[in-house]
């Protein structure tokens, strides 16, 4: 009951808070609501005992990019953005599909929610309470998805490398 | 929602979280007065002395100033930015301390009956700290990223520009250590294996030995990027007096100002807190294993932790005292190309060492 | 703790791959500012080494680290292909990248990881894995189409294909937690003895499948998601446009395939009539377009759409002909369309400038040889018999009418005629009229001369001796079909 009451107070917050990040104008303002967004995922992550993805989602989203991202937000010009005529204009269209998007949706997932094979909630979490949420994180990654996780780490090189190569300063040889 | 859950999950932490921020803000008050003490002293002068016995009102009237001043909000900020900023980050630095295991789960409260409603209440035990996640390290990581966002706010919210360049400064530099800070901490983490700050402390009671002589590298480095993340000196280049008048909080006065103050005095408790309990032992005493001493086992659990905290804070002053700031591309320099390096081949060798020992475990 | 066993041979090539691209990094700084090629031909060498693993790998069939990585002569076949692609590109780059003063070797790193992408998607049988190597493949490419900073085209070309790629990444994530909350594995064959179970319901199943759709046939930019297409391989440099052209392609269609075959089968009336539409629409979308372009780099773009419908009319007969005629035509495809990029490359010279059909004119009186290859290549292209793509069309066809899709076969090959059109154009550009440019100052090094005539040789190879190879990607065929 608590948990159910929790998790809809999580979802509203993270779905009004991104409908805010996208529709103010001032970036900062939107950045914030992100932060907002964000936090409130990590709340949900709680109600589903998922303790360990809730506070790296956290330290990763809102204390590593989220602040990059405002770093990267002051150092533009921000009066211009406010004045600037953004290139949006066709909302009303946007608008009309995203509705017909979102009944299409909450059809089939209305129509097929006795699908998901939802454990008896007493069932499982006592078993994840005992050996710890970190672990099993880290052990299924470590044996299970060995190789995901070794690829991703050539996915994030690539990220950095690419990085590097798109911003880095002209040097005399180019 | 029974009696005995309603005492365990709201009861009991209420009383507890009343006590700590009770203390908390009195420490806080106190640590001002020390620092302004201890520098003076330094420095071969007094320090206050004016208000009450050897100044030891100073603080409470520093306090009520605070609060009498007048509030000025620049006429060009971001009104709301600028007043959430503050709240941004007072309240990470204080949330932070709901983990903190100042003391083992040693509480006794036996069992009696409430007279007149005839109800039996069950004898129960409880700890020295708030709650034990079994996150908790990675809560305090994550709670007290949260608190840049504050900073960097406010250096933006006051439209001025040494606010705005102390937030710059800011963001890149606590970016840079956190990484580093969260590398120092894993060889801990590898020889504890558990993110229980609680399992942590008994962890170094059963391995006989404090992290400190384990993994002396971590700590050092813990400690610098620990001080890096306050903004302390020698890293105090988001407020450099100097150079950026007072860097994000600037524009900020009476209450405001208060606020930030509160958050980074706060963050150097939790900073000192984690120091002692990651590597000094929690609450554990000296020496358990010479007789001879035995008499320091009753001494309680949380004077040890509050001595040892004391010592670390000691430090933050020292360090103040005695240490220039370092430029912004030093502190880069620092950050990237020594500690990170140094931090991560002390993850690797903590592991080789892990593995072919078998580990504390 | 059960740790899986660690297979590292069946794996090889793409842990090749991967450690020449690091090495090249590293040995970066220790080489001299006018010898970056060294690390090109170094890279080329990985390539090479990484063919030679698949020697090891295909001793060590069947499926690997917890059923994540599955060997089979499907995934053989299509790292033959990869790594031919990468093999070529990096011939193509060598030169060009010094032209452009743009020598900097995490070029050819990028290029090694991206194939390293395309190498674990064709192998996954996990819908985990395919993300992954779709992003190292994505990221990679990304970069590598903004690779001439300075060059405005350059950076529309890398920003629209970032911005556009992340959506389609989205939808391919939000299929695989449909599907995870469906089925409750992201595992392929799990997932199809999931859906056979009857008390399964299939709702959900539908919309995740939708949305796995929706991002591959972005990735392999068929029709109606093809808008990015001509935008991006404009702007990218040449050497990459080629890649991109065949390299995400033939790999997005390798996941497409395994995917919707081994995970999908129960629902296949209903995502193959899918398929149906987004073939016909993209033949004649891509062919149609195609007639009014004037820069060739769009014209081939216009094309490469084209070809991605033949490749979906082959995947919508769903049977192991179909399958097999589309693994054949994306081998020749890809032999093909690099060649006709090497020469664009070749002829584009010094900014990447002179990409307009009209420069071609008079090409064949200056340079016989090199008008003399581009005719192959766009006959392949344009399925002329004796040529690689004719062969390829023969067996999509073969197989779509056996499957009985007449109408379909119909537009096929209309749109074929249509193509013969804008390819024969050029041909009529280079060989009948006068010429306006000055021809002298092409460069032909040896790298080129060695990809044009990898190209030439597997395009006439396919053309005129097709069986043996249509022999082997019947077999893989056999193995995607379980």
């Amino acid at each position: 009951m608590l948990e159910t009451t929790l998790f809809y107070i999580f979802s509203f917050v993270a779905i009004v808070s991104a409908i805010l990040v996208i529709t103010q104008r001032n970036v900062v303002h939107s950045a914030i609501f992100l932060a907002a967004t964000l936090l409130a995922v990590a709340g949900i992550f709680l109600t589903l005992h998922a303790e360990f993805l809730a506070g790296v989602q956290v330290i990763v989203y809102v204390g590593g990019i989220l602040v990059l991202f405002v770093f990267v937000i002051m150092l533009i010009a921000l009066n211009r953005t406010e004045v600037e005529r953004q290139f949006n204009r066709q909302w009303t269209l946007a608008a009309i599909t995203a509705a017909v998007l979102v009944a299409e949706f909450a059809y089939v997932i209305f129509r097929g929610k006795e699908t998901f094979p939802l454990p008896s909630a007493t069932a499982a979490a006592p078993a994840i309470a005992v050996t710890g949420n970190s672990q099993l994180v880290g052990v299924s990654l470590y044996t299970n998805y060995l190789l995901p996780f070794e690829i991703a780490s050539i996915l994030l090189l690539v990220a950095i490398v690419g990085a590097v190569v798109l911003s880095k300063k002209k040097t005399a040889e180019d | 929602m029974n009696l005995d859950s309603f005492i365990d999950w709201i009861l009991l932490p209420l009383i507890k979280i009343g006590i700590l921020f009770g203390l908390l803000s009195l420490v806080i008050a106190y640590l001002t007065l020390l620092e302004r003490k201890i520098i003076a002293f330094m420095q071969v002068r007094l320090g206050p002395m004016r208000v009450g016995p050897h100044g030891l009102l100073q603080p409470i009237a520093d306090g009520i100033k605070l609060m009498l001043k007048e509030d000025i909000v620049p006429s060009r900020a971001d009104k709301i930015v600028f007043t959430l900023a503050p709240v941004i980050t007072l309240i990470p630095a204080f949330i932070v301390f709901a983990v903190i295991p100042f003391g083992p789960r040693s509480i006794h409260i036996p069992g009696f009956t409430i007279p007149g409603l005839n109800v039996q209440v069950a004898e129960r035990t409880t700890g020295f700290f708030i709650t034990d996640l079994n996150i908790g390290l990675l809560y305090v990581l994550a709670v007290s990223s949260i608190g840049i966002l504050g900073i960097i706010l406010g250096g933006w919210a006051s439209n001025s520009k040494y606010p705005l360049l102390g937030a710059l400064r800011s963001a890149a530099q606590m970016v840079s250590y956190e990484v580093a800070l969260g590398f120092s901490i894993m060889g801990v983490l590898m020889m504890a294996g558990t993110l229980s700050l609680v399992e942590i402390v008994n962890a170094q009671k059963n391995a006989g030995a404090w992290y400190v002589f384990l993994q002396p590298v971590g700590f050092i480095l813990f400690f610098i990027c620990g001080v890096a993340e306050t903004n302390r000196a020698p890293f105090d280049l988001p407020e450099a007096e100097s150079e950026l008048v007072a860097g994000f909080h600037t524009e900020y006065s009476g209450f405001r100002f208060s606020l930030f103050f509160l958050a980074e005095y706060a963050a150097m408790i939790v900073v000192s807190s984690m120091a002692v309990t990651l590597f000094w032992g929690g609450w554990l005493r000296p020496f358990p294993n010479i007789a001879a001493l035995g008499f320091l086992g009753l001494v309680p659990g949380f004077l040890w932790f509050a001595l040892k905290v004391l010592v670390f804070l000691y430090f933050y002053l020292w360090f103040r005292a005695s240490w220039p700031r370092y430029r912004y591309d030093q502190l880069m320099k620092i950050g990237w190309q020594v500690l990170m390096p140094i931090a991560i081949a002390n993850v690797i060798v903590t592991a080789v060492l892990v593995l072919w020992l078998g580990g504390s475990r | 703790m059960n740790i899986p066993p660690v297979n590292i041979s069946s794996i090889l090539p793409a842990a090749v791959l991967s450690i020449v691209g690091i090495a090249v990094m590293v040995a970066e700084p220790f080489v001299d500012r006018s010898k970056k090629t060294l690390l090109g031909w170094l890279a080329l060498a990985g390539v090479m080494a990484a063919m030679l693993a698949i020697y090891p790998m295909s001793e060590n069939r069947g499926q690997w680290y917890s059923n994540l990585w599955i060997v089979d002569d499907y995934n053989i076949f299509f790292h033959v292909i990869f790594l031919l692609i990468a093999g070529i590109t990096i011939l193509t780059s060598l030169d060009f990248l010094e032209r452009e003063e743009i020598n900097h070797p995490e070029f050819y790193s990028l290029l090694l990881f991206a194939t390293a992408g395309m190498l674990m998607m064709s192998g996954a049988n996990e819908l985990i894995m395919v993300f992954i190597g779709l992003e190292v493949l994505s990221i990679a490419t990304y970069v590598l189409a903004g690779f001439r900073r300075t060059d405005l085209k350059s950076n529309e070309s890398a920003l629209k294909y970032f911005l556009l790629g992340s959506f389609s990444s989205a939808f391919f994530l939000y299929g695989v937690a449909l599907v995870f909350g469906a089925t409750g594995s992201t595992n392929l064959i799990e997932i199809a003895e999931a859906l056979r179970s009857s008390s399964l319901q299939i709702t959900l199943v539908y919309l995740a499948a939708a949305l796995m759709l929706i991002a591959l046939c972005f990735k392999v930019a068929v029709a109606p998601f093809h808008i990015w297409t001509p935008d991006v391989y404009e702007g990218a440099p040449t050497p990459v446009t080629g890649f991109m052209s065949v390299g995400p392609k033939a790999a997005g269609f390798a996941v497409f395939i395994r995917v919707f075959m081994t995970a999908f089968p129960q629902i296949q009336d209903r995502w193959i009539s899918i398929i149906w539409m987004v073939a016909a629409l993209t033949m004649i979308l891509g062919n149609v377009i195609a007639v009014s372009q004037t820069n060739i780099k769009r014209m081939l773009a216009y094309s490469s759409i084209a070809h991605a419908g033949y490749i979906a009319v082959a995947f919508a007969s769903g049977s192991r002909r179909g399958v097999s005629a589309a693994l054949f035509y994306m081998l020749a495809y890809a032999l093909t369309n690099l060649g006709a990029f090497a020469v664009v490359t070749i002829l584009s010279r010094s900014e990447d400038k002179l990409t307009n059909i009209s420069d071609y004119a008079g090409l064949a009186a200056k340079r016989p040889g090199l008008a003399a290859l581009l005719t192959i290549f766009l006959l392949s292209l344009a399925g002329i018999p004796g040529t690689a793509g004719f062969s390829g069309k023969f067996f999509i066809f073969r197989s779509s009418v056996e499957s009985g899709l007449l109408s379909l076969t119909v537009i096929g090959v209309i749109t074929t005629v249509v193509s013969f059109y804008y390819y024969l154009y050029i041909v009529v550009q280079m060989y009948m009229r006068e010429p306006g440019e000055e021809f002298s100052d092409l460069r032909v090094p040896a790298s080129l001369k060695i990809a044009l005539l990898i190209a030439a040789i597997g395009t006439l190879y396919l053309g005129l001796l097709p069986t043996r190879v249509l022999d082997w990607s019947t077999t893989a065929a056999l193995t995607a079909l379980r």
